[in-house]
This record gives structure tokens, C-alpha cells and sequence, in this order.
């Protein structure tokens, strides 16, 4: 079942660079309306074949949505929906190559385990013994072999998203969607199934689209990240890219921890920028800046808290470097979050692995000390 | 203490009004027939004190039990009865299903009205009801004179009095019973359930036969219960519709109680349906308890 065509730019995976790919998934200006609320706006979107392509986004702004309409439970109020080519309009979901997990898991009250599983496989026209052994994989895949004669209502929460992901897994389908599909599983069971799912999505070259509210789990599984807001996807890239590359303030603090400074901007060179965020202070300097931003116009710079240096005296060789108080420190074992408020109130969020042990931290409460940072560390947002 | 209290008040309502009677019911049926008010030997004598409890017993016989078998008009009722009660029930689940899935699927807003016209007949008397069936499917009546007019047939159709006309009215009779029950299961189905079934490869109807009929299992059974088992006693229906071609247990028992006076051969016709229904009500005891076990 393995895939043997050659993948674009010789090992790496970026098909969305390519101008030649063709999309499997392309989403055309989709709007989804239900009665006067719109829970799609004007969607366009390309997934590729063999993408691992993660949905994140508050609750509500329509991840689910979206996923129905590739299943085929909801049409688009406006727009086309094509998958391999081929307009879904007027498909019926029975006859998409799409599986989905549900995130309600929808399991068969009336069957079990086994028999959730075989569900579909059942409607195909695999021969029977061959079902037997493809139902006997998924189980052990999710290790649910001792569970496989009880009904759904004998089973742990855990365990029936484990059959849930089992059984639209079964099929092996072209495109399966995941809404939700590990929130329920202890952390370790979680990792695991992500290990499993990426080594199946190797294998078999699915196309998976996951909806999840945890980034690190979006972070580890995508090839793509797409952050989504009320309807409309506010940014896709691939997980390093929209981590250190937000392009909206929005992303930026929704994708892991961010220091919002606002100010003013001034050009100064070749992608280079000055922000004044502070009458008497100097401006942060920043480098490699992509964006083409107006002179005095109105930014927010955004730096991630570990691209900080918390020092007592003013290092040297930093270009920015700020002065403030600490306030709080946060000890997480591995790390530790230093809260510095800036003169003029303003809070910055630094976190430092503890190379030492704690006996010798350098500061405490009250102490005054410098931030500093790379002019390359942060973005310059104008959104 | 407060929980005794708790379980013995449904029990003494049973023992009142079930077991008590019942008993009274098995006495007459012991008892020989006699001219007299009530019109059964023998009567307990209380002043006699031990000794006349002890004749009261030696008094009393199966004779009326033995009666019924030499006669083939009450097992021919029996089975007429048992036939008619299953056959109705089928068409009954047959009619009901589609009401009840239809409301099922009916929008929100609309299910409570729905209920309501379901509910709308027991607002009259259940005798007007099946009364008004004598006018409509006489000869005479208005289906007759309606599929006349309109050219389907020239004669007018023999219903009333026939075994078709009991059908139509235990059928329209015992409905609702059918499609409250059916209704509350397939109200609580959960639709994202035929969506995996589509999302699976199913089409619309394999999904209807895979999941939404296996699911509505429990309403089936209760329905067909609560329909079949008063339709084995029923009386009015083949009394007021079916003529005298139709024979049906509840209609022989209330000749042997009002036309012949025979009070002990109609209890015994009694105790027998009875312990006949005895199975049938065990068994939908045991579904409901099941049902509850699996939703608690
Ligand atoms: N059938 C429907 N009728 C009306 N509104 C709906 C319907 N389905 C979804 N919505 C609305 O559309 C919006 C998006 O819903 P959706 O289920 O896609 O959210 P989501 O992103 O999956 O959220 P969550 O993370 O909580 O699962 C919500 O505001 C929801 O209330
Ligand atoms: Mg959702």
C-alpha cells in the first residue's frame, strides 16, 4: 500500500512550495452560514496528499464545521469543496473517500468493540477473513485486544476514542478526519498515539486533517498548522514557521507564549526597523524583518519568552537590552519564568532553563536586572 | 422504617386492587352456579366459625375448569383471540413506525404538537370512537358512499361485521400505544450515529436497518407488549364491529357473566386469560427492567 512517488524538493516535504502540486483537498472561497451566523468565511484552502494538517483554533470557530463539510454532512452555503479534482457538491458522504472521527466518538451502542470496528470494512467488499485480520490490526494498534467483545457502555472514556480513531482508521481511507481525537488519553497513551498515527500516516500516505486544542500536539504531528479565528484561518505554515513567524498578533499569542510590546516603527535599513515603545527609552532594535511596514506607523513587536536573557548586569554584546524589576518567578523544575516589569508598567515574560540548581539562582524578588535580546528574536507585527 | 414504608405502599396498592379480586375472581371460579344473589355456591360463612370454613372448602371444584374443555367453542375463542391479538399487533407496529419516526425527525419545535394529535383521541370517550367506525364502515357509510363517489368501486364493500372491521378498529384503537413508546426511543437516538453509519459506506436505508432499527429494539417490544396484551382481553371492538363472525375471548366472557349468568364459568374463562397473559407481562416486566439497567 505504500506510496513510491517521489516527494518534491528530494527529501523534504513541501508540496505547498510547489508550483506544480496538485492539491487533494482545495477549499474556494467557502462560506458556511447557518440561518444569519456565518461559521465559515470565505474559506480558501489547499491540502496536499499526505499532509498531516492540523486545524487549531477557540472553541467555536469552526473546526468541526469544516470537517462536515469534507465528510459531506453540511454543503457549503457558498463556495466549492473539491477532493482529488473532483467537486464534492454532489457526493453523498457513503461515497467520499473520507472517514472521519467523530468528536462526539459516535460509537454503535448496539455493537461491539469488534463489531464497531468491522462496521465499515463490512460495507465494502473486503472478503471476510480479510476483515478479521484488518480488525485484529486495529485493535492491536490501540491496544484494545482484551476489549474486543464489549459494548461501547463496558469501555472507559479513553477507550472509546480509542475505538472511535480504530474504526476510522479501518478503512484506510484517501483523507481521514480527526476531530479531537486524543483529549481523552493520558499523556504518555497520548504520545504514543501520535508516534502511531504519524508511523501509519508513513505508511500508508493518508491524508490526515486533525482538529486539537493542544499545540504541542499540532506542533509534533502537522506538516502544516493552520490557526483559525471566527470562520476564517488567520494563518497556515508549517509549525517552525508559524511558531517564529507569526504573521498577526492574533497567532502570535494563540500559538504558545508571547511578549506584545506596542510602539511606534521607523525604518533604519535593508529589513531593519527601530520600535519606539517608550518616551525616554531606547527603541528595539530588529533585524530581518519580512513585512514592509510604513514608517510611524503603529506595531506590536512579539518575542517568545525563552528568547530572553535575564541578566543582573547589561551584557555587551545584545543590541536590546531593558531595564526592569522582577516580579514573580514561576518554577517549573526544568525551567524557570521570570515576570520583569518594565518602567511604564509594561510586563515581560522570560523563561531560562535552570542549568543550576536552585541553591545558586543568581536573582530574587524586587531585584533589578536587564532583558536582553538578538535584533533577530522577535517580529514586527502589524495586525 | 421510611423505606419499608416506601415499598409497601405500591404493594398494598397491588394487593387491593390486583391480588384481592384476583382471589375473589379464583373463589367464583371454584364455585358451582346457583339461583340465587350472588348467583355462585358456596358463600363463606364467618359465624360458623372453623367448621364452616372447612365446608366452604370441600365445596368447591374445578368442575368449571373442566367444563371449558369439553366445550371447543372457548379454545377455538382462546386461539381466535391469541391470533387476532398478534396479527393486529404486527399491522399495529407497521403504522406506528413511520408516525413515530416521522416525529422523531420532526423539527424541534413541531414535536409537541405532533405528541399532541397522537394523544388528541383519548379526549373522547373510547366508545364514541369505535361507535363512530360502525357509521363509517357500515354499507351505508360514509367509506362506501366516498370510494363510490369517486368511482373505485360500484358495490359498497362488506366491512363492518367481518373480521377486517376489528382489525381496523383495534388497530386504530391501540396506536398511540404503540407510538409513544416507539417514539421516546427513536427521539433519543443520537443522529451523529447514522452520520458514522453513512461516513462508513452505508446508505441512507442500510444505516435505517443497521443502526436506527436495532436501536429502537427496546420501543418495538414495549409497544407490541402494550398492545397485544389488552387486544388478547378486548371486548368492546369485536363486540361493537366484528358481528357475530368474530370470536374473541373477552366477548364469549361477557356472555357467560351477562347473558347466561354463569359467574362461575366467565371466572374461569377469566383466571385462564389470565394465566395465559402471565407470560407476556413477565416478559415485558423483564424488558423494561433491562432497558432501565442499561440507560442507568
Ligand atoms: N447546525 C448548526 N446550526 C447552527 N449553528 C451551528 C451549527 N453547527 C455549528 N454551529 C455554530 O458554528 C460555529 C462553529 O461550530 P464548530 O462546531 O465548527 O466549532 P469548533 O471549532 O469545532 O468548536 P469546538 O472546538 O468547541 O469543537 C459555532 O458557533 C456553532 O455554534
Ligand atoms: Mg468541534
Amino acid at each position: 500500500m505504500a506510496d513510491t512517488t517521489p516527494m518534491p524538493h528530494e527529501g523534504i516535504f513541501a508540496p505547498w512550495d510547489d508550483p506544480d502540486a496538485v492539491p487533494l483537498i482545495r477549499f474556494r472561497n467557502v462560506t458556511k452560514r447557518f440561518g444569519d451566523f456565518t461559521a465559515i468565511d470565505d474559506l480558501t484552502l489547499d491540502i496536499y496528499e499526505r499532509e498531516f494538517f492540523a486545524l487549531l483554533g477557540p472553541s467555536g470557530c469552526g473546526k468541526t464545521t469544516m470537517m462536515r463539510m469534507l465528510a459531506g454532512f453540511e454543503t457549503p452555503t457558498e463556495g466549492v469543496i473539491e477532493i482529488g479534482g473532483r467537486d464534492m457538491a454532489r457526493v453523498p458522504p457513503n461515497q467520499r473517500p473520507v472517514n472521519m472521527m467523530f468528536q462526539s466518538y459516535a460509537l454503535f451502542p448496539h455493537l461491539s468493540v469488534y463489531d464497531n470496528i468491522a462496521f465499515g470494512l463490512k460495507r465494502s467488499d473486503m472478503p471476510k477473513d480479510q476483515i478479521a485480520d484488518r480488525v485484529a490490526e486495529m485493535l492491536r494498534l490501540t491496544r484494545l485486544e482484551k476489549f474486543a467483545k464489549r459494548k461501547p457502555h463496558m469501555i472507559s472514556g479513553g477507550q472509546r476514542q480509542r475505538v472511535a480513531l480504530a474504526r476510522s482508521l479501518a478503512k484506510a481511507p484517501k483523507l481521514l478526519l480527526l476531530d479531537e481525537p486524543l483529549g481523552a488519553l493520558d499523556k504518555k497513551l497520548r504520545e504514543e498515539t501520535q508516534f502511531e498515527l504519524m508511523d501509519i500516516q508513513e505508511k500508508t500516505g493518508t491524508t490526515f486533517v486533525i482538529v486539537t486544542h493542544d499545540q504541542e500536539e499540532a506542533m509534533t504531528v502537522a506538516t502544516r498548522v493552520a490557526v483559525m479565528d471566527a470562520g476564517r484561518i488567520e494563518q497556515v505554515d508549517t509549525p517552525p514557521a508559524i511558531y517564529e513567524g507569526p504573521k498577526t498578533v492574533y497567532v502570535a499569542d494563540f500559538i504558545g507564549d508571547v511578549n506584545l510590546i506596542e510602539g511606534t516603527a521607523t525604518k533604519t535599513g535593508e529589513h531593519a526597523y527601530d520600535v519606539a515603545y517608550a518616551a525616554g527609552r531606547d527603541p528595539i532594535k530588529v533585524s530581518e524583518c519580512m513585512a514592509e511596514v510604513a514608517d510611524g506607523s503603529a506595531v506590536t513587536f512579539a518575542i517568545r519568552p525563552e528568547k530572553l536573557l535575564v541578566t543582573r548586569e547589561r551584557p555587551e554584546d545584545r543590541p536590546n537590552a531593558l531595564e526592569g524589576t522582577i516580579i514573580d518567578i514561576g518554577y517549573l523544575g526544568n525551567l524557570s519564568t521570570y515576570h520583569v516589569e518594565l518602567p511604564g508598567g509594561q510586563m515581560v515574560k522570560a523563561t531560562m532553563t535552570n542549568a543550576s540548581r536552585i541553591s545558586r539562582r543568581d536573582f530574587t524578588w524586587e531585584d533589578k536586572v536587564w532583558v536582553s535580546f538578538r535584533a533577530s528574536a522577535g517580529v514586527v507585527l502589524t495586525e | 422504617m421510611k423505606r419499608i414504608a416506601l415499598i409497601l405502599l405500591p404493594y398494598s396498592w397491588l394487593v387491593a386492587l390486583f391480588l384481592v379480586p384476583f382471589l375473589i375472581v379464583i373463589k367464583i371460579s371454584l364455585s358451582d352456579i346457583a339461583l340465587a344473589i350472588p348467583p355462585y355456591t358456596p358463600n363463606l360463612d364467618l359465624s360458623a366459625g372453623w367448621q364452616g370454613f372447612k365446608d366452604f372448602i370441600s365445596q368447591l371444584d374445578f368442575d368449571n375448569f373442566v367444563f371449558l374443555t369439553t366445550d371447543d367453542l372457548y379454545w377455538k375463542a382462546y386461539l381466535s383471540s391469541l391470533r387476532i391479538a398478534v396479527v393486529s399487533t404486527l399491522i399495529t407496529l407497521l403504522v406506528a413506525y413511520p408516525i413515530a419516526y416521522g416525529m422523531a425527525r420532526a423539527p424541534e419545535e413541531w414535536r409537541p404538537t405532533l405528541m399532541m394529535l397522537v394523544i388528541l383521541p383519548f379526549w373522547s370517550s373510547f366508545l364514541i370512537r369505535v361507535y363512530s367506525w360502525k357509521a363509517i364502515l357500515a354499507n351505508e357509510g360514509l367509506l362506501n358512499q366516498l370510494l363510490i363517489a369517486i368511482g373505485v368501486i360500484d358495490e359498497p364493500l362488506l366491512i363492518l361485521n367481518t373480521p377486517t372491521a376489528v382489525y381496523i378498529g383495534i388497530v386504530y384503537t391501540y396506536l398511540p400505544f404503540m407510538v409513544l413508546p416507539l417514539y421516546s426511543t427513536l427521539e433519543k437516538l443520537d443522529a451523529s450515529l447514522l452520520e458514522a453509519a453513512e461516513d462508513l459506506g452505508c446508505t441512507r436505508f442500510q444505516a435505517f436497518w443497521l443502526v436506527t432499527f436495532p436501536l429502537s429494539r427496546n420501543g418495538i417490544i414495549a409497544g407490541c407488549f402494550l398492545v397485544f396484551i389488552p387486544v388478547m382481553g378486548e371486548f368492546v371492538i369485536p363486540a361493537l364491529l366484528g358481528g357475530s363472525q368474530t370470536l374473541m375471548i373477552g366477548k364469549v366472557l361477557w356472555e357467560e357473566f351477562f347473558s347466561n349468568r354463569d359467574w362461575p364459568v366467565a371466572s374461569a374463562v377469566a383466571v385462564i386469560l389470565l394465566a395465559l397473559l402471565v407470560i407476556p407481562i413477565v416478559l415485558f416486566q423483564r424488558n423494561e427492567e433491562k432497558q432501565r439497567e442499561a440507560e442507568g
